[in-house]
């Protein structure tokens, strides 16, 4: 295995650009996720050769095949399996996994908690559009009940899954949400999951134009995002609304609830804390909202400092070397007893 | 008796001492009698003094079923010899049941004349009843057939435990060494591995270590002062080839087979894989090997198993799944993504007793053709199958081998039998082995200074190009591609001609593996086409046939695909070819429609392995029907 001699400080987006040419409708929510992690990539400086990234079906996991990087356009739902065996036998990579709401949380949706709860050290990105766009939208696990669609003409009767939630319940160390079209805010989130040593989980909202078109409008359009985006910041009084006139409290039994700052005075509105190592109030926050249709969190939820599945297990085996020395054929082909046979 | 050669040779002080040439024995009991384990521990003070043999262990899904019932019993048979066998024996001469339930669901395997040793404490109404008996046989003249020995090992034991300070429950749990102690007299075992074993396995409880030293020598001591048995036997060692022996089991076999794989290919092992009967224990056995750099996870699920492995692969590790029946479907998915890539993947089936959930303990060879063809589109899998546990080493090696250096999943097939059931295993010498080491790629290949994964040799083998190589970045996946570069394509003639170009690549394979060879009489008209586990039935039932006049040869097939390129004019030779498989006929059907020979099936779908006279008797029953 070569090891990177190449400065990567050089490099441009055009670097981590393929000459595939992408096939996402025009519009979609997807090209600013790829402009936005390719420009990250480049100010994080990243190898290109060290840098993988693994799919699964839908229409975000065509990305790997936009990405000079190494590449692996998976099976449905089967990509965090498949990162989780590629980072613990090469903890020396950056791997990367691409989701969508069907993918992750339908199909994958046991390989998706599994990766988390094992904390392997990998960067799940989630394109969360709330719809099956591939093959043409169906209603997905995060789609709102009574969703109507081609395969609930008379709405859905599925509860959705909240997958902030979700994550935090199968106890991820690094649990984020953002928005496609918020780049600025998207690269700091990214810069944050890719420090973050473990497995780290990045919903994203992706609007697909198309099958589900303005699905986060009211949290990322223009005339009610101020009322609707609670930004978490690190150490800051959780405040938002167009005069940052509420705030969040949580009440003693833990759950979060939105107040009027003026109401209960500055004093009282908690404070973001995401490296809390108990996750409740990271989930009572989650449970603010149960997706685009008010109030919001938006940002890191948790993160916290756990070992590393892949760490682990290449430490059990330096161990094991350490104990026993480098294995030896002839002596383990003998454990148990032996006996021998004369000429 | 079985094969009684020798006249009685009186040997004071001891009883007189029978020479026989091979004997079969049956421990009995309820699958918490310690069986297994007494069997175990029989086998090894046999393999010790040097007989040849082959074990059957035979045991109930669930781990405790009800005491006393027939759905409880578990069982492990051992065949040993003083000559060269290879099946655990058809029937055995010696049954030990430690209830009336053991005696019950055994009692019809033996031959009028075998002997039967019975716990005959065990022998009470509620046993009897538990087992379906209405009246106790011991009594009742049902067992006239036999030589029946009732020993009251319970009380025995708790007698002579009672004196190392064991409470009466915990002293009864010895008596599966009573009952060792008292086999091992009437074969002339040596008891001194036993004692031993004991004493590391049970050293840190001494209560336990002493009862069951106690309880060992008692049994022992049984036969020797009783004067209930006429006789002892012996059996002499056998003549195996020269050199260092120990035993062992299909499943250690492939562990260790993959092990010496990974050091023979210079990658690291990377083992995925998700607990299922019979494949567990190689999860188990490769865990502790950790110095060896193999990595093991146990995964979520089979598919994220294979997932996983197919991951590690992606990152240049030796990557294998070991499974059994329901998780080779779970794992097909992963298995034609692993076809698309042209990655190698290996993964092992402990086949067992099916569909579904089957007979999760007992033995079956119905995995071929899920293995061949078990998956959506054209998904060409090189196949592998092991015929002994001993050879499971090296055919889980070759497996290997092919998959790393055609790029490539590889199956490799292996049953319940194999896996469990132990023979004499002479050990290699690591030195010897042909290795087959993996030159990753490291620059560009392509006309630009670019990387072309699908660039292929003259074998057709693509590329293996990793993470963390600057300058070979490329993505692969499950879509179609062009050949060369990789890029997904949708051109209809692309398709068509990726499909062939993948199935002529796992073709070719043909051109690495060795050719079949013939086993048995030169000029006989009826061929014995066996794979898997078959092959010591198949083995011993032609050499039973050849004792009355019929004459037969045999083929065994280690490569199922691609079959060795000499297999069609082998099977022309004869006018008769017949397939035993623990099927309905699988193999048999690929040699039908591969060369067009009319291959006879003889099926056996019983859990159990076939027996040498099965075989026998099927091929005398052709040689009587040809003209």
């Amino acid at each position: 295995m070569t090891e990177a001699t190449k400065e990567s400080t050089a490099l441009t987006r055009k670097d981590f650009q393929t000459d595939q040419e992408v096939r996402w409708c025009p519009g979609c929510g997807d090209y600013t996720i790829l402009a936005s992690v390719q420009n990250f990539l480049v100010e994080a400086g990243a190898q290109p050769e060290k840098t993988v990234f693994i799919s699964g079906i839908g229409c975000s996991s065509r990305f790997p095949y936009y990405m000079n990087t190494y590449g692996m356009h998976g099976i449905h739902g089967r990509a965090p399996a498949i990162a989780t065996g590629l980072a613990a036998a090469r903890p020396d990579l950056d791997v990367w996994v691409i989701t969508g709401d069907g993918d992750a949380l339908s199909i994958g949706g046991n390989h998706f908690i599994h990766a988390l709860r094992r904390n392997v050290d990998l960067k799940i990105l989630l394109f969360n559009n709330q719809i099956y766009g591939l093959t043409k939208g169906q209603y997905s696990p995060t789609s709102e009940e009574g969703k109507v669609t081609k395969s609930t003409p008379f709405g859905s009767i599925d509860h959705p899954f909240n997958p902030i939630s979700l994550a935090l319940g199968a106890e991820a160390t690094f649990v984020a949400r953002t928005l496609d079209s918020d780049r600025p805010h998207t690269a700091e989130v990214l810069r944050a999951a890719h420090a973050h040593r473990g497995a780290a989980f990045v919903e994203i909202w992706q609007n697909c134009n198309v099958f589900n078109d303005k699905a986060f409008e009211l949290v990322t359009g223009k005339a009610t995002r101020d009322q609707n985006q609670i930004r978490l910041r690190p150490g800051e009084p959780l405040r938002f609304g167009p005069e940052n006139e509420k705030g969040i409290v949580f009440t003693s039994h833990g759950r979060a609830e939105i107040v009027v700052v003026a109401e209960v005075g500055q004093d009282a509105i908690a404070v973001h804390d995401a490296h809390r190592d108990d996750p409740s109030l990271a989930f009572s926050l989650s449970r603010l909202s149960s997706g685009p249709y008010g109030p919001t969190p938006i940002g890191i939820f948790r993160q916290v400092e756990r070992p590393t599945y892949d760490e682990q297990m290449a430490q059990q085996l330096a161990a094991a070397q350490e104990r026993g020395g480098p294995g030896d054929l002839a002596a383990l082909y003998r454990t148990g007893g032996t006996w021998t046979v004369e000429a | 008796m079985a094969n009684d050669t020798t006249a009685v040779d009186e040997r004071p002080p001891g009883r007189p001492v029978r020479r026989l040439e091979n004997v079969v024995v049956r421990f009995a009991g309820d699958s918490g009698d310690g069986m297994q384990l007494t069997g175990d521990r029989f086998t090894l003070a046999s393999a010790v003094f040097g007989n040849d043999l082959v074990t059957f262990p035979n045991f109930p899904a669930e781990i405790r079923a009800p005491a006393g019932t027939l759905a409880g019993v578990s069982s492990f048979q051992v065949h040993f010899s003083d000559y060269d066998i290879h099946t655990p024996g058809d029937a055995p001469n010696v049954l030990v049941a430690m209830n009336p339930a053991a005696l019950r669901a055994n009692i019809d395997d033996l031959a009028p004349g075998s002997t039967v040793i019975v716990n005959s404490d065990a022998f009470e109404e509620r046993n009897l009843h538990k087992a379906g008996y209405e009246t106790n046989p011991l009594e009742d003249g049902s067992l006239e057939a036999y030589q029946v020995y009732p020993v009251p090992m319970t009380s025995l034991t708790v007698e002579v435990a009672k004196d190392v300070g064991a409470k009466p429950r915990e002293a009864e749990r010895s008596k599966n060494f009573f009952a060792l102690g008292l086999v091992s007299w009437m074969y002339s075992r040596p008891i001194e591995p036993t004692v031993a074993w004991n004493e590391e396995k049970f050293g840190k409880n001494r209560t336990v270590a002493e009862s069951n030293l106690a309880a060992l020598k008692a049994g022992w001591n049984f036969g020797e002062t009783a004067e209930v048995f006429a006789a002892r036997f012996e059996v002499e060692p056998a003549h195996l080839a020269a050199g260092e022996y120990r035993s062992i089991n299909g499943n250690t076999a492939t562990a260790y087979g993959i092990i010496t794989a990974g050091q023979l290919a210079g990658i690291p092992v990377f083992l995925a894989s998700y607990p299922i009967t019979p494949a567990s224990d190689i999860l188990h056995e490769l865990a502790r090997h950790k110095n060896f750099g193999v990595r093991t996870m146990q995964a979520e699920d089979e598919i994220a198993a294979a997932g996983a492995a197919l991951g590690a692969a992606f990152g240049g590790h030796l990557a294998v799944t070991t499974t059994s029946g329901p998780g080779l479907d779970l794992k097909s998915e992963t298995l034609g993504l692993a076809v698309q890539l042209e990655m190698p993947l290996l993964v092992v089936d402990v086949q067992r007793g099916g569909p579904s959930t089957g007979l999760p303990t007992k033995t079956e060879q119905a995995d071929l053709l899920a293995a061949m063809f078990g998956r959506h589109g054209e998904s060409p899998i090189p196949v592998v199958a092991a015929r002994t546990p001993g050879d499971c080493f090296s055919a889980v090696i070759e497996a290997a081998r092919i998959a790393v250096e055609h790029m490539t999943p590889v199956i490799f097939l292996t049953d319940g039998y194999l896996a469990n059931g132990s023979e004499p295993w002479m050990i290699p010498d690591p030195e010897e082995f042909e290795p087959f080491p993996v030159s990753f790629a490291t620059e560009p290949n392509g006309p630009d200074g670019s990387f072309l994964p699908y660039l292929r040799d003259d074998r057709l083998v693509r590329p293996w190009g990793l993470p963390g190589t600057a300058g070979l970045e490329h993505r692969i996946g499950g879509l179609e591609h062009e050949d060369v570069t990789g890029n997904v394509s949708y051109v209809p003639e692309n398709h068509d001609y990726m499909i062939r170009i993948r199935a002529a690549k796992i073709e070719r394979i043909a051109d690495d593996i060795p050719l079949v060879e013939v086993e048995g009489d030169p000029d006989a008209d009826i061929l014995v086409v066996g794979w898997g586990s078959t092959y010591g039935a198949i083995k011993a039932g032609l050499t039973q046939a050849r004792e009355e006049g019929v004459q037969s040869a045999q083929v065994h097939l280690r490569h199922l695909n691609p079959f060795p390129s000499n297999l069609a004019e082998v099977l022309e030779r004869y006018e008769v070819v017949l397939v035993p498989e623990m099927n309905t006929g699988q193999l048999a059907s690929l040699l039908r429609s591969r060369f067009l020979v009319d291959a006879r099936t003889l099926s056996k779908m019983q859990g159990v392995p076939f027996t040498a006279g099965e075989i026998a008797s099927e091929v005398e029953k052709l040689a009587k029907e040809r003209p």
